[in-house]
């Protein structure tokens, strides 16, 4: 059997993402900004599709502008908002351990050019404490940017709170929603949001499309220099067939919204259920909330990437985060933030369903993993080390 | 991150060679440590005539790691014991057909647990030893490489 389970990483397109895209390709071809017929024909497209994708968010479609991916819409987030705050003499920004690298590194950056950014911890369930935001907001505060689902362990912050928080005190709120957009209900007034992230290729729409939301009451400007497309705030010829498509995308994700949930949540929970028969194995993130269809374990004793091989072997597609996965000596610094001693998160596993899976395929994923998991635990120095001061390994203890 | 693995690794790694432990072994090398993500050890019985009659190993490691060590124990087999400490890690990567660059390291400590489990035979057997200047751990020297 092949089953997709890495969702989080990337999404295969959905058949209305795919018919809006085809005569966005052959036919709707003009450049929006162009006098003619042909660029007015794609305007309107153009047009269409922003209203679509600011109705789906709770917004209005001036505060949609269009973006190459979720990364870039990220990066403009937040250096503008640091753009703002410096410019009223507010350099200091909060965010969190767990956040993507998109928004970490830009934070990075940042630093560099003199701003001091507070990184609140996660502690073991995954989860931003209000009380922690509230105490690290100083008076040169001038952003807080949490992600509103973790793509590695899928816990959801309490967005709505941290966005009432901040208009409290009147701190720019920014939330990288590239996991939460077209998965979760998300509405920008109700959540108290001034800038939002979100990508295509997350719900079922191409990859090499994304958008920003900005309040309209926030003076956003450029990130890059140009035309006067996106009114002006981001030049480049629009890319149609891919806005096209993620906005039919979206608009059939959010009318589907509540039985998709309920569709991939049972089918999350009977994974997990499943997964911690499994001796000396650990579920990752809060398991009130939780994004519906990602799943993360530790096994102990075994390393990411050969139990990722050894899947893929099977035709299981999913996810780690182990070092070897990330290119680094270390392992996941989402998993690390959680308070995991690297040893156990060398030995984690993603996996990430969405609506087009089905429980045949997660009874398959059950079918597979105990043996896979058996068999490189049988090889592993460290497991065996673990059985001999273990009185009972099927209970870990 | 996209990896190319040839089919002599996936080979041995959907199928290693030597896995397992041995009970009398004369020579045990474990080198790498969890926090790296690396660990291997290695179990030698050498006759009397220096010869290595049996080799195991267990690794809890990447891909990589596993598929070195077991055509590791392919390499040094039935070879006298000074074949063994003359194993390079680029002859590991050589019998298996190449490594991704950033794996690498994987063929460095296979090279180094052999190297280590017939450094403690050598130990056992009283006699001296002069292999122990590379027993540090190579995930070390990654570190300082990306430094």
């Amino acid at each position: 059997m092949f089953v997709y389970a890495d969702n989080a990483a990337t999404t295969a397109m959905s058949k209305a993402a795919a018919d809006a895209m085809l005569p966005a390709m052959r036919e709707l071809y003009g450049n929006p900004s162009s006098l003619h017929q042909k660029g007015r024909e794609a305007n309107m497209a153009l047009m269409g599709a922003r209203e679509t994708v600011a109705r789906c968010l709770g917004a209005e479609a001036k505060e949609i502008y269009f973006t190459g991916c979720g990364t870039e819409a990220d990066n403009w987030a937040i250096l503008e908002g640091a753009r703002l705050g410096a410019e009223a003499g507010k350099k200091h920004i909060i965010s969190d351990a767990i956040e993507h690298h998109a928004v970490l590194h830009t934070l990075a950056k940042l630093e560099k050019q003199g701003f001091a950014v507070t990184y609140l911890p996660v502690h073991e369930n995954g989860l931003v404490r209000l009380e922690e935001l509230a105490a690290a907001i100083r008076p040169d505060t001038c952003l807080v940017t949490v992600m509103f689902c973790n793509n590695e362990i899928g816990t959801l912050q309490p967005i709505r709170e941290i966005g009432a928080l901040c208009r409290e005190k009147g701190i720019l709120f920014h939330t990288d929603a590239v996991q939460a957009v077209g998965h979760v209900p998300v509405n920008v007034v109700e959540d108290n949001i001034d800038m939002l992230s979100l990508s295509g290729h997350k719900f079922h729409a191409p990859k090499g499309v994304g958008a920003l939301y900005c309040k309209k009451s926030v003076k956003l400007k450029n990130f890059i220099e140009g035309g006067a497309q996106e009114r002006g705030r981001r030049g480049g010829t629009e890319a149609i067939p891919g806005i096209l498509a993620m906005a039919a995308a979206l608009e059939e994700s959010c009318a589907h919204l509540e039985e998709n949930m309920a569709k991939v949540s049972a089918m999350r929970d009977k994974l997990i259920a499943g997964l911690s028969k499994i001796p000396c194995s650990r579920c990752n993130g809060d398991p009130d909330h939780r994004a519906p269809g990602i799943v993360s374990f530790c096994f102990e004793g075994i390393e990411g990437e050969s139990l990722l091989l050894r899947l893929d072997l099977a035709g299981i597609c999913a996810s780690s985060g182990s070092a070897c996965t990330s290119g680094s000596l270390d392992p996941s610094h989402v998993l690390l933030a959680l308070g995991l001693p690297h040893e156990i998160a060398h030995g984690s596993l993603r996996l990430s369903l969405c609506e087009y899976n089905t429980m045949e395929e997660v009874d398959y994923i059950l079918e597979q993993m105990p043996d896979i998991v058996r068999t490189l635990r049988q090889m592993s120095p460290v497991w065996l080390h673990m059985l001999e001061n273990m009185e009972d390994p099927y209970t870990c203890s | 991150m996209a990896m190319e693995y040839s089919e002599k690794v996936m080979e041995h790694f959907a199928h290693p060679h030597n896995v397992g432990t041995i009970e009398d072994a004369n020579g045990i090398g474990e080198v790498g440590n969890a926090k790296c993500g690396d660990i291997m050890r290695m179990y030698l019985k050498i006759d009397e005539n220096e010869i290595i009659e049996d080799v195991k190993f267990q690794t809890f490691g990447c891909a990589s790691a596993i598929a070195t060590s077991s055509i590791a124990t392919d390499m040094i087999k039935g070879k006298p014991v000074t074949e063994a400490l003359s194993l390079t890690n680029k002859a590991v990567v050589e019998a298996l057909d190449g490594l991704p660059a950033v794996k690498i390291h994987c063929s460095v400590l296979a090279e180094q647990a052999v190297k280590a489990a017939v450094a403690d035979y050598y130990k056992r057997k009283g006699m001296p030893c002069d292999i122990c200047e590379s027993c540090d751990c190579v995930h070390e020297h990654i570190k300082a490489g990306m430094e």
